[in-house]
Protein backbone atom coordinates (compact mmCIF):
# COMPACT_ATOMS: atom_id res chain seq x y z
CA UNK A 1 0.00 0.00 0.00
CA UNK A 2 0.85 3.49 -0.68
CA UNK A 3 0.07 6.55 0.95
CA UNK A 4 -1.43 9.42 -1.33
CA UNK A 5 -2.33 12.82 -0.59
CA UNK A 6 -4.52 15.20 -2.72
CA UNK A 7 -6.47 18.27 -2.81
CA UNK A 8 -10.26 17.16 -3.70
CA UNK A 9 -12.75 20.03 -3.45
CA UNK A 10 -10.87 22.14 -2.16
CA UNK A 11 -10.07 20.01 0.82
CA UNK A 12 -6.98 18.22 1.99
CA UNK A 13 -7.33 14.27 1.22
CA UNK A 14 -4.95 11.10 1.67
CA UNK A 15 -5.56 7.32 1.71
CA UNK A 16 -4.12 4.09 1.42
CA UNK A 17 -4.33 2.99 -2.12
CA UNK A 18 -2.59 -0.35 -4.30
CA UNK A 19 -0.89 0.29 -7.03
CA UNK A 20 -3.86 -0.56 -9.00
CA UNK A 21 -6.07 1.65 -7.44
CA UNK A 22 -8.23 3.93 -9.71
CA UNK A 23 -8.73 7.76 -9.27
CA UNK A 24 -12.55 7.02 -9.71
CA UNK A 25 -12.48 4.21 -6.92
CA UNK A 26 -10.04 6.29 -4.73
CA UNK A 27 -12.78 9.30 -4.78
CA UNK A 28 -16.13 7.01 -4.52
CA UNK A 29 -14.57 4.23 -1.39
CA UNK A 30 -11.89 6.11 0.41
CA UNK A 31 -13.78 9.45 0.44
CA UNK A 32 -17.28 8.52 0.00
CA UNK A 33 -17.73 10.44 -3.14
CA UNK A 34 -19.96 8.57 -5.24
CA UNK A 35 -21.41 11.23 -7.69
CA UNK A 36 -18.62 10.25 -9.90
CA UNK A 37 -19.79 7.55 -11.30
CA UNK A 38 -18.75 4.05 -12.99
CA UNK A 39 -20.69 3.58 -16.04
CA UNK A 40 -18.65 1.31 -18.20
CA UNK A 41 -15.37 0.79 -16.75
CA UNK A 42 -13.71 0.83 -20.33
CA UNK A 43 -13.02 4.22 -20.90
CA UNK A 44 -15.85 5.02 -23.56
CA UNK A 45 -19.12 6.89 -21.12
CA UNK A 46 -17.52 9.94 -19.43
CA UNK A 47 -19.68 9.05 -16.48
CA UNK A 48 -16.71 9.44 -14.03
CA UNK A 49 -15.38 12.44 -15.36
CA UNK A 50 -13.65 15.31 -12.99
CA UNK A 51 -11.44 17.76 -13.58
CA UNK A 52 -7.70 17.42 -12.23
CA UNK A 53 -5.40 20.38 -12.10
CA UNK A 54 -8.47 22.03 -14.12
CA UNK A 55 -8.00 19.38 -16.90
CA UNK A 56 -11.30 16.86 -17.55
CA UNK A 57 -9.64 13.72 -17.08
CA UNK A 58 -12.02 9.97 -16.63
CA UNK A 59 -11.10 8.92 -13.26
CA UNK A 60 -11.54 5.46 -14.39
CA UNK A 61 -8.67 5.49 -16.17
CA UNK A 62 -6.16 7.17 -13.90
CA UNK A 63 -4.33 5.78 -11.24
CA UNK A 64 -5.17 7.13 -8.05
CA UNK A 65 -1.03 7.23 -7.23
CA UNK A 66 -0.70 9.52 -10.33
CA UNK A 67 -3.48 12.19 -8.87
CA UNK A 68 -0.61 12.74 -6.07
CA UNK A 69 -0.26 16.12 -5.07
CA UNK A 70 -3.07 16.89 -7.82
CA UNK A 71 -6.26 19.38 -7.52
CA UNK A 72 -9.20 17.55 -8.08
CA UNK A 73 -12.47 18.26 -8.32
CA UNK A 74 -15.54 16.50 -8.66
CA UNK A 75 -19.47 16.90 -9.31
CA UNK A 76 -19.91 17.44 -5.42
CA UNK A 77 -17.95 20.89 -5.69
CA UNK A 78 -20.32 22.25 -8.17
CA UNK A 79 -23.41 23.71 -5.98
CA UNK A 80 -23.02 27.02 -5.17
CA UNK A 81 -21.76 27.87 -1.78
CA UNK A 82 -25.51 27.90 -0.26
CA UNK A 83 -26.27 24.55 -1.45
CA UNK A 84 -28.56 25.63 -4.68
CA UNK A 85 -27.43 24.16 -8.13
CA UNK A 86 -24.87 26.39 -9.56
CA UNK A 87 -26.30 27.52 -13.29
CA UNK A 88 -25.08 24.97 -15.52
CA UNK A 89 -26.66 22.50 -13.03
CA UNK A 90 -29.75 24.54 -12.83
CA UNK A 91 -29.82 24.38 -16.23
CA UNK A 92 -29.82 20.77 -16.77
CA UNK A 93 -33.23 21.26 -14.56
CA UNK A 94 -34.85 23.60 -16.13
CA UNK A 95 -33.93 22.28 -20.32
CA UNK A 96 -35.13 18.33 -19.11
CA UNK A 97 -30.99 17.79 -19.23
CA UNK A 98 -31.41 14.67 -17.25
CA UNK A 99 -33.74 11.04 -17.79
CA UNK A 100 -32.06 8.75 -15.04
CA UNK A 101 -29.39 11.22 -14.25
CA UNK A 102 -26.42 8.40 -13.92
CA UNK A 103 -24.58 10.19 -17.19
CA UNK A 104 -25.19 13.42 -15.60
CA UNK A 105 -22.16 14.00 -13.18
CA UNK A 106 -19.67 13.42 -16.00
CA UNK A 107 -21.94 15.84 -18.25
CA UNK A 108 -21.94 18.56 -15.99
CA UNK A 109 -17.93 18.35 -15.44
CA UNK A 110 -17.25 17.82 -19.35
CA UNK A 111 -19.15 21.22 -19.69
CA UNK A 112 -17.91 23.14 -16.96
CA UNK A 113 -14.24 22.46 -18.31
CA UNK A 114 -15.83 23.00 -22.16
CA UNK A 115 -17.05 26.13 -20.83
CA UNK A 116 -14.07 27.46 -19.34
CA UNK A 117 -12.33 27.27 -22.58
CA UNK A 118 -15.14 28.49 -24.37
CA UNK A 119 -17.79 30.37 -22.88
CA UNK A 120 -19.78 30.70 -26.21
CA UNK A 121 -19.69 27.41 -27.45
CA UNK A 122 -21.45 26.60 -31.22
CA UNK A 123 -24.13 23.22 -30.54
CA UNK A 124 -21.42 21.84 -33.07
CA UNK A 125 -18.92 22.74 -30.51
CA UNK A 126 -20.82 21.20 -27.97
CA UNK A 127 -21.80 17.83 -29.96
CA UNK A 128 -18.07 17.18 -30.41
CA UNK A 129 -16.70 18.34 -26.79
CA UNK A 130 -19.28 15.64 -25.55
CA UNK A 131 -17.68 12.95 -27.78
CA UNK A 132 -16.66 11.44 -25.05
CA UNK A 133 -19.90 11.31 -22.73
CA UNK A 134 -22.27 8.73 -23.09
CA UNK A 135 -26.27 9.11 -22.06
CA UNK A 136 -27.75 5.85 -22.45
CA UNK A 137 -31.15 7.33 -22.53
CA UNK A 138 -30.16 9.04 -25.49
CA UNK A 139 -31.16 12.63 -23.97
CA UNK A 140 -28.13 14.40 -25.74
CA UNK A 141 -30.50 17.13 -27.10
CA UNK A 142 -31.54 18.72 -23.96
CA UNK A 143 -28.12 18.16 -22.78
CA UNK A 144 -26.93 20.09 -25.46
CA UNK A 145 -29.59 22.76 -25.17
CA UNK A 146 -28.36 22.75 -21.46
CA UNK A 147 -25.08 23.90 -21.89
CA UNK A 148 -26.27 26.61 -24.45
CA UNK A 149 -28.46 27.99 -22.26
CA UNK A 150 -25.92 27.94 -19.09
CA UNK A 151 -23.37 29.81 -21.48
CA UNK A 152 -25.91 32.86 -21.65
CA UNK A 153 -27.12 31.65 -25.32
CA UNK A 154 -30.56 31.72 -26.78
CA UNK A 155 -31.75 28.30 -26.92
CA UNK A 156 -35.13 28.87 -28.46
CA UNK A 157 -34.47 28.48 -32.08
CA UNK A 158 -32.70 25.04 -31.06
CA UNK A 159 -35.00 22.44 -32.85
CA UNK A 160 -37.98 20.51 -31.03
CA UNK A 161 -37.07 18.90 -27.93
CA UNK B 1 -6.77 -5.46 -12.76
CA UNK B 2 -3.85 -7.83 -11.08
CA UNK B 3 -2.07 -5.95 -8.36
CA UNK B 4 0.97 -3.80 -9.39
CA UNK B 5 3.70 -1.66 -8.06
CA UNK B 6 4.00 1.89 -9.19
CA UNK B 7 7.25 3.55 -9.89
CA UNK B 8 7.39 7.24 -10.53
CA UNK B 9 10.75 8.16 -11.76
CA UNK B 10 11.48 12.49 -12.51
CA UNK B 11 14.15 11.39 -15.24
CA UNK B 12 14.57 9.40 -18.29
CA UNK B 13 17.69 7.71 -16.94
CA UNK B 14 15.77 6.58 -13.91
CA UNK B 15 12.90 5.70 -15.71
CA UNK B 16 15.44 3.31 -17.88
CA UNK B 17 16.82 2.10 -14.43
CA UNK B 18 13.06 0.91 -13.14
CA UNK B 19 12.28 -0.67 -16.17
CA UNK B 20 15.12 -3.02 -16.01
CA UNK B 21 13.48 -4.68 -12.56
CA UNK B 22 11.51 -8.13 -13.90
CA UNK B 23 8.19 -7.77 -15.66
CA UNK B 24 8.28 -4.05 -15.62
CA UNK B 25 6.12 -2.11 -18.16
CA UNK B 26 5.64 1.90 -18.73
CA UNK B 27 2.73 3.80 -18.52
CA UNK B 28 2.57 6.63 -20.28
CA UNK B 29 -0.96 8.60 -20.20
CA UNK B 30 -2.41 5.01 -19.62
CA UNK B 31 -5.77 5.81 -21.72
CA UNK B 32 -5.01 2.38 -23.76
CA UNK B 33 -2.85 0.47 -21.24
CA UNK B 34 -5.57 1.03 -18.39
CA UNK B 35 -8.32 -0.70 -19.82
CA UNK B 36 -6.01 -3.61 -20.79
CA UNK B 37 -5.11 -4.15 -17.56
CA UNK B 38 -8.98 -3.94 -16.54
CA UNK B 39 -9.66 -6.67 -19.06
CA UNK B 40 -6.64 -8.74 -17.65
CA UNK B 41 -4.50 -8.59 -20.92
CA UNK B 42 -1.40 -7.42 -19.47
CA UNK B 43 -0.16 -8.62 -15.90
CA UNK B 44 3.27 -6.01 -15.20
CA UNK B 45 4.52 -6.09 -11.52
CA UNK B 46 5.98 -3.13 -11.84
CA UNK B 47 4.14 0.06 -14.00
CA UNK B 48 6.82 2.83 -14.65
CA UNK B 49 4.67 6.22 -14.71
CA UNK B 50 6.20 8.62 -17.21
CA UNK B 51 4.06 11.28 -16.54
CA UNK B 52 6.49 12.99 -13.90
CA UNK B 53 9.28 13.53 -16.42
CA UNK B 54 9.17 16.98 -17.59
CA UNK B 55 11.99 16.55 -19.96
CA UNK B 56 9.77 14.21 -22.17
CA UNK B 57 7.05 17.23 -22.00
CA UNK B 58 6.48 19.70 -24.51
CA UNK B 59 6.71 21.36 -28.41
CA UNK B 60 9.61 23.23 -29.65
CA UNK B 61 10.77 23.94 -33.11
CA UNK B 62 14.58 22.79 -33.70
CA UNK B 63 17.29 24.78 -35.27
CA UNK B 64 17.21 22.33 -38.75
CA UNK B 65 13.28 22.72 -39.25
CA UNK B 66 11.96 19.87 -37.18
CA UNK B 67 9.46 19.95 -35.10
CA UNK B 68 10.17 18.07 -32.00
CA UNK B 69 7.69 16.87 -29.91
CA UNK B 70 8.52 15.00 -26.16
CA UNK B 71 7.34 11.57 -26.01
CA UNK B 72 5.23 12.09 -22.82
CA UNK B 73 3.10 15.53 -24.43
CA UNK B 74 -0.41 14.80 -24.26
CA UNK B 75 -2.67 15.04 -27.64
CA UNK B 76 -4.28 18.64 -26.20
CA UNK B 77 -0.92 19.95 -25.92
CA UNK B 78 0.28 18.60 -29.60
CA UNK B 79 -3.29 20.57 -30.92
CA UNK B 80 -2.60 23.74 -29.06
CA UNK B 81 0.89 23.78 -29.62
CA UNK B 82 1.76 22.38 -33.26
CA UNK B 83 -1.11 24.68 -34.26
CA UNK B 84 1.27 27.22 -36.00
CA UNK B 85 4.01 25.09 -37.08
CA UNK B 86 2.41 21.77 -38.43
CA UNK B 87 -1.64 22.63 -38.48
CA UNK B 88 -1.96 19.15 -40.29
CA UNK B 89 -0.59 17.34 -37.30
CA UNK B 90 -2.36 19.98 -34.98
CA UNK B 91 -5.42 18.96 -36.34
CA UNK B 92 -5.00 15.08 -35.97
CA UNK B 93 -4.03 15.10 -32.32
CA UNK B 94 -7.56 17.50 -31.76
CA UNK B 95 -9.48 14.34 -33.11
CA UNK B 96 -8.05 11.78 -31.35
CA UNK B 97 -10.75 10.16 -28.65
CA UNK B 98 -12.32 12.63 -27.04
CA UNK B 99 -11.33 15.57 -24.62
CA UNK B 100 -10.83 13.46 -21.68
CA UNK B 101 -8.61 11.29 -23.43
CA UNK B 102 -6.43 14.47 -25.67
CA UNK B 103 -5.60 15.50 -21.51
CA UNK B 104 -4.12 12.31 -21.14
CA UNK B 105 -3.02 10.07 -24.06
CA UNK B 106 0.50 10.68 -25.17
CA UNK B 107 2.17 10.83 -28.42
CA UNK B 108 5.19 8.76 -26.87
CA UNK B 109 2.68 5.82 -25.66
CA UNK B 110 0.18 5.78 -28.95
CA UNK B 111 3.35 5.32 -31.18
CA UNK B 112 5.18 2.52 -28.79
CA UNK B 113 1.55 1.21 -28.64
CA UNK B 114 1.09 0.61 -32.65
CA UNK B 115 -2.48 0.19 -32.45
CA UNK B 116 -3.53 -0.89 -36.02
CA UNK B 117 -6.49 2.09 -35.98
CA UNK B 118 -4.53 4.81 -33.90
CA UNK B 119 -4.25 8.36 -34.99
CA UNK B 120 -0.36 8.96 -34.66
CA UNK B 121 1.47 6.27 -36.42
CA UNK B 122 -0.24 7.46 -39.53
CA UNK B 123 1.12 11.64 -39.03
CA UNK B 124 3.97 9.96 -37.59
CA UNK B 125 4.93 7.69 -40.64
CA UNK B 126 3.81 10.01 -43.60
CA UNK B 127 5.34 13.01 -42.23
CA UNK B 128 8.99 10.50 -41.83
CA UNK B 129 9.43 11.47 -38.79
CA UNK B 130 12.34 10.09 -36.26
CA UNK B 131 11.28 8.44 -33.12
CA UNK B 132 13.75 9.20 -30.69
CA UNK B 133 14.41 6.90 -27.74
CA UNK B 134 16.37 6.43 -24.58
CA UNK B 135 19.09 5.07 -26.72
CA UNK B 136 18.96 6.08 -29.93
CA UNK B 137 16.95 7.43 -33.19
CA UNK B 138 14.97 5.63 -35.32
CA UNK B 139 13.00 6.14 -38.68
CA UNK B 140 9.47 6.11 -38.71
CA UNK B 141 10.17 4.05 -42.01
CA UNK B 142 11.89 1.05 -39.55
CA UNK B 143 9.66 1.80 -36.75
CA UNK B 144 6.32 0.43 -37.24
CA UNK B 145 6.70 -3.35 -37.65
CA UNK B 146 3.04 -4.60 -37.69
CA UNK B 147 0.15 -4.94 -35.80
CA UNK B 148 0.93 -3.54 -32.09
CA UNK B 149 5.06 -4.58 -33.09
CA UNK B 150 7.87 -1.36 -33.04
CA UNK B 151 11.63 -1.78 -33.53
CA UNK B 152 11.21 -0.97 -29.66
CA UNK B 153 13.46 -3.01 -27.66
CA UNK B 154 12.55 -4.74 -24.03
CA UNK B 155 12.24 -1.37 -21.47
CA UNK B 156 13.40 1.50 -24.36
CA UNK B 157 11.29 4.38 -24.22
CA UNK B 158 9.83 6.95 -26.73
CA UNK B 159 11.35 10.22 -25.44
CA UNK B 160 10.98 12.70 -28.55
CA UNK B 161 9.22 12.24 -32.01
CA UNK B 162 11.15 14.98 -34.44
CA UNK B 163 8.68 15.94 -37.36
CA UNK B 164 9.78 17.57 -40.96
CA UNK B 165 6.95 19.83 -41.70
CA UNK B 166 5.95 19.49 -45.13
CA UNK B 167 4.20 22.49 -47.23
CA UNK B 168 1.22 20.93 -46.48
CA UNK B 169 -0.90 18.07 -44.86
CA UNK B 170 -4.10 16.67 -44.17
CA UNK B 171 -5.58 14.13 -42.23
CA UNK B 172 -8.51 12.59 -43.49
CA UNK B 173 -10.59 9.12 -41.00
CA UNK B 174 -13.97 8.05 -41.35
CA UNK B 175 -14.54 7.05 -37.25
CA UNK B 176 -15.52 3.65 -36.13
CA UNK B 177 -18.62 5.41 -34.27
CA UNK B 178 -18.74 2.45 -31.29
CA UNK B 179 -15.12 2.52 -30.51
CA UNK B 180 -14.67 6.38 -32.22
CA UNK B 181 -11.17 4.47 -33.33
CA UNK B 182 -10.61 5.72 -37.04
CA UNK B 183 -12.60 2.42 -39.00
CA UNK B 184 -9.42 3.98 -41.57
CA UNK B 185 -8.01 6.88 -41.91
CA UNK B 186 -4.96 8.52 -44.16
CA UNK B 187 -2.16 10.99 -43.57
CA UNK B 188 -1.49 13.07 -46.70
CA UNK B 189 2.17 15.06 -46.18
CA UNK B 190 3.19 16.82 -49.49
CA UNK B 191 6.53 17.83 -49.07
CA UNK B 192 8.68 20.15 -51.71
CA UNK B 193 10.33 16.69 -53.12
CA UNK B 194 7.67 14.44 -52.88
CA UNK B 195 4.21 13.19 -51.48
CA UNK B 196 3.68 10.56 -48.55
CA UNK B 197 0.64 8.86 -47.73
CA UNK B 198 0.29 6.96 -44.39
CA UNK B 199 -2.95 5.04 -43.75
CA UNK B 200 -4.12 3.53 -40.60
CA UNK B 201 -7.04 0.88 -39.34
CA UNK B 202 -6.75 -0.43 -42.35
CA UNK B 203 -4.29 -3.46 -42.70
CA UNK B 204 -3.30 -6.38 -41.10
CA UNK B 205 -0.06 -5.14 -40.59
CA UNK B 206 -1.13 -1.97 -39.07
CA UNK B 207 0.10 1.36 -40.62
CA UNK B 208 1.64 1.63 -44.13
CA UNK B 209 2.53 3.99 -46.72
CA UNK B 210 0.69 3.90 -49.84
CA UNK B 211 3.34 3.58 -52.34
CA UNK B 212 1.29 3.83 -55.19
CA UNK B 213 -0.49 7.05 -54.43
CA UNK B 214 2.50 8.42 -53.19
CA UNK B 215 4.10 8.12 -57.04
CA UNK B 216 1.02 9.52 -58.45
CA UNK B 217 0.61 12.35 -56.27
CA UNK B 218 4.34 13.17 -56.69
CA UNK B 219 3.50 13.45 -60.37
CA UNK B 220 0.27 15.58 -60.26
CA UNK B 221 -0.98 16.59 -57.13
CA UNK B 222 -4.74 16.15 -57.45
CA UNK B 223 -7.61 13.86 -57.19
CA UNK B 224 -7.98 13.14 -60.59
CA UNK B 225 -3.83 11.53 -60.18
CA UNK B 226 -6.05 8.55 -57.55
CA UNK B 227 -8.53 7.52 -60.35
CA UNK B 228 -7.95 3.99 -61.15
CA UNK B 229 -5.35 3.30 -58.13
CA UNK B 230 -6.87 -0.15 -55.98
CA UNK B 231 -5.39 -1.12 -53.04
CA UNK B 232 -6.09 -5.39 -52.66
CA UNK B 233 -8.67 -6.01 -50.32
CA UNK B 234 -7.58 -9.34 -49.59
CA UNK B 235 -4.57 -7.92 -46.79
CA UNK B 236 -7.09 -5.50 -45.41
CA UNK B 237 -8.65 -6.19 -41.98
CA UNK B 238 -11.97 -7.73 -42.05
CA UNK B 239 -14.59 -7.51 -39.70
CA UNK B 240 -17.92 -7.13 -38.79
CA UNK B 241 -17.40 -3.18 -38.88
CA UNK B 242 -16.39 -3.79 -42.93
CA UNK B 243 -14.90 -5.90 -44.93
CA UNK B 244 -11.16 -5.58 -46.42
CA UNK B 245 -13.01 -4.72 -50.02
CA UNK B 246 -14.69 -2.37 -47.98
CA UNK B 247 -11.42 -0.72 -46.19
CA UNK B 248 -9.78 -0.70 -49.48
CA UNK B 249 -12.15 1.47 -50.87
CA UNK B 250 -12.52 3.34 -47.77
CA UNK B 251 -8.39 4.15 -48.24
CA UNK B 252 -9.30 5.41 -51.79
CA UNK B 253 -11.70 7.75 -50.33
CA UNK B 254 -10.18 9.11 -47.34
CA UNK B 255 -6.85 9.97 -49.41
CA UNK B 256 -9.16 11.66 -51.78
CA UNK B 257 -10.86 14.24 -49.54
CA UNK B 258 -7.27 14.61 -47.37
CA UNK B 259 -6.43 16.02 -51.31
CA UNK B 260 -9.34 18.01 -52.48
CA UNK B 261 -8.82 19.71 -48.96
CA UNK B 262 -5.44 20.68 -49.67
CA UNK B 263 -5.62 22.17 -53.35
Amino acid sequence: MTQVKMTVNGKAASGDVEGRTLLASFLRENLGLTGTHIGCDTSQCGACLVHVNGEAIKACTMLAVEAEGADVKTIESMANADGSLNVLQQAFQDHHGLQCGFCTPGMIMSASALLKDNPKPTEAEVRHYLDGNICRCTGYHNIVKAIMAASGQDVSALAAE
Amino acid sequence: MYNFDVEKPTSIADAVKALSRDEAQPLSGGQTLIPTLKARLAMPSVLVSLSGISEMRGVRLADDGRLCIGGGTVHRTVAQEAETHYPGLASLAARIGDPAVRNRGTIGGSVANNDPSACYPAGVLASGATIVTNSREIEADNFFQGMFSTALEEGEIVTEVKFPIPEKARYEKFIQPASRFPLVAAFVAKFNDGVRVAVTGASENGVFRWTEAETALSADFSAKALEGLKLDGGSMISDLHGSGTYRAHLVGVMTKRAVLGLI
